[in-house]
């Protein structure tokens, strides 16, 4: 399928897929470089920061595909837009923790290190499945994403592993982590309202098989550190595939953009 | 090992004196080598606050990673304040090596910046109010601390002139980044310029700053002296600073913009720049910890450093394991 031959429907499949894999990365980037300067040491902040970068870099190059199809430039994809026209999954906005980057950051390196694994299981499956893609520009994307990815991975599941099996404080706040981010977790493995068009389009495989792998993955590490599997997670505060979100991404919103809407027609 | 047994029975004296020709035939001393105390002691003192600079030196930049105005601004000052990151953790890893025989380690480094004992440098202390100041941060600052910085390229001491070597070759990519920003900005509408404007104002005595008194005189210590004697560094403060202002000043001039400074000059009869001198006792307010941002910065490192006290508990239990 290519750009001149696709039909509207599968067109609209494609956007919004796009818009999802492009805001969960932007979104999780973005809460990712507020811990700057503040990660458990200083190894750590590099490579932390270094993980940010490469997944600001993958949305960007989404957002690039997205400009290709005529959405508009990239810059003003991802600086302009309303919160309702955003598509990330809603646990991805969720600020770092009480305080702000600049004032007082009580950040929490549990739900940092829960959240990140989490989503970067989820990413690599959703990648994986992106090899089959029918629209090839998405498909070469993946396929360069897929590479740094890997790394990311490595990275979070052993901090994951490593502090969940740890002390009694650290597995306190780990699991304490796990279940704040098990209630929203499902709005990542959701491909939204358009999933029907999406997947008939071919463009990434089933909803269903995705979400499977996840869980059998998660279920296996779970085993593996000796936690309880908690079964399904949930969406309990609604579907950001939906345009549904919460004031964090407000906030997150008007901080990222707030340079670029001062002008946007200046060059910056 | 003829030697090796042979320099153990020299006198204190004699070590000295061995170790001093071998800095003046140009020979680098690496860290199991033997070294005078205050050698040592002075190597510490100038690494680990250059080491705790980069650390600290990511904070004001920090307050304009989420908010850089594009997707190429948000990558690249992103890849910049993590290379900084970078050089703090190689640098600290030079002190810590040097540290490694007086029973101190990272955890020593950074009580001593909690209580103020470790200083960093004066112009990580202020203010980057807006998306003008990170590009003078990146384009002059960093300008400032390349010249510092490739004086030493040459240091005596062997891990700490090959970590400059490499941070060195990043530094130049840092000062493109900035200059690119400011560029935009130069070019950009009247607001853009008026926000660059004022960024030059508010950075322009802290650059005169950065490189320290020209003198003793002024502070009261000798550190600068000492380190030329050892081969540490090989020129004055003033001469940097005056690098400094025959690298950028014309540049500045070129972009339109004005020096806070109706003074500014070179004199064709000196050979040198003439400026107007800041304050030193505010200089050393600032790096004594009472600059305009020195308590948040503090603030921003011990607050992690506290909150995250459960996950270095968590690694050192793994490790014994
Ligand atoms: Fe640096
Ligand atoms: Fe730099």
């Amino acid at each position: 399928m290519n750009k001149e031959t696709m039909k509207p429907e599968e067109r609209q499949a494609l956007v919004e897929l796009l818009y999802q894999l492009a805001d969960d990365d932007f979104i999780l980037s973005f809460r990712g470089s507020e811990w700057l300067g503040l990660a458990p040491h200083i190894e750590e902040d590099v490579a932390f920061s270094s993980i940010n970068q490469d997944m600001m870099g993958h949305a960007s190059m989404y957002f690039r595909l997205l400009e290709e199809l005529g959405e508009g430039d990239s810059d003003s994809i991802a600086h302009l837009r309303k919160p309702e026209q955003f598509r990330n999954a809603i646990i991805l906005e969720e600020v770092n923790g009480p305080g702000t980057y600049l004032e007082k950051p009580d950040y929490d390196w549990a739900f940092a290190v829960v959240r990140n694994y989490f989503y970067a299981v989820a990413k690599q499956i959703r990648l994986e499945s992106l090899r089959i893609c029918s629209y090839e520009p998405l498909r070469e994307a993946a396929k360069k994403i897929l590479m740094e990815q890997y790394y990311h991975l490595m990275h979070w599941e052993l901090w994951f592993k490593q502090l969940v099996t740890s002390t009694d404080e650290a597995k306190k706040r780990m699991t304490d982590a796990i279940q704040k981010v098990w209630k929203d977790f499902g709005g990542v493995l959701t491909l939204g309202p358009y999933y029907a068009d999406i997947v008939k389009a071919n463009l990434i495989e089933d909803e269903a098989l995705l979400k499977k792998r996840w869980m059998n993955k998660m279920e296996a590490v779970f085993k593996e550190v000796g936690l309880d599997f908690p079964g399904a997670p949930r969406m309990e505060r609604g579907n950001g595939r939906k345009g549904e979100h919460t004031s964090d991404l407000e906030g997150a919103l008007s901080t990222l953009s707030e340079v670029y809407r001062a002008n946007p027609a200046a060059g910056w | 090992m003829q030697a090796g047994v042979q320099f153990d029975q020299l006198t204190e004296e004699e070590k000295h004196q061995h170790f001093m020709d071998r800095i003046n035939r140009g020979e680098k001393i690496e860290a199991d080598d033997w070294m005078p105390e205050d050698y040592r002691m002075s190597l510490i003192r100038l690494i680990a606050m250059h080491g705790i600079s980069e650390i600290m030196g990511a904070l004001p930049e920090k307050e304009w990673v989420p908010k850089a105005p594009s997707l190429h601004r948000k990558l690249a000052i992103m890849a910049k304040v993590q290379d900084e990151m970078g050089h703090g953790q190689l640098l600290l890893r030079v002190a810590e090596d040097l540290m490694a025989p007086l029973g101190k380690n990272r955890e020593d480094i950074m009580q001593d910046l909690f209580a103020k004992r470790l200083k960093f440098h004066n112009v990580f202390h202020m203010e980057a109010p807006t998306w003008g100041d990170a590009g003078m941060i990146a384009w002059l600052v960093d300008g400032a601390a390349i010249i510092s910085q490739s004086m030493m390229l040459d240091s005596s001491y062997g891990p700490y002139a090959r970590a400059l070597k490499r941070i060195c070759a990043e530094e130049v990519f840092h000062a493109q980044h900035g200059e690119s920003i400011i560029l935009a900005l130069a070019e950009g509408t009247p607001e853009q310029r008026k926000l660059l404007q004022d960024a030059l104002n508010r950075w322009w005595p802290s650059l005169i700053m950065f490189f320290g008194p020209k003198s003793a005189k002024e502070t009261g210590n000798s550190h600068a002296d000492k380190n030329i004697m050892y081969k540490i560094r090989t020129k004055t403060n003033e001469e940097l600073r005056q690098e400094f202002f025959t690298k950028y000043v014309p540049r500045i001039w070129a972009l339109g913009l004005t020096i806070p400074d109706e003074t500014i000059h070179f004199d064709e009869e000196q050979q040198l720049w003439i400026y107007k001198d800041v304050d030193w006792n505010e200089f050393k307010q600032i790096v004594s910890g009472n600059g305009p941002r020195s308590a948040n910065r503090l603030d921003l490192r011990k607050r992690s450093y506290d909150n995250n006290a459960w996950v270095r508990e968590a690694l050192a239990a793994k490790k014994a394991i």
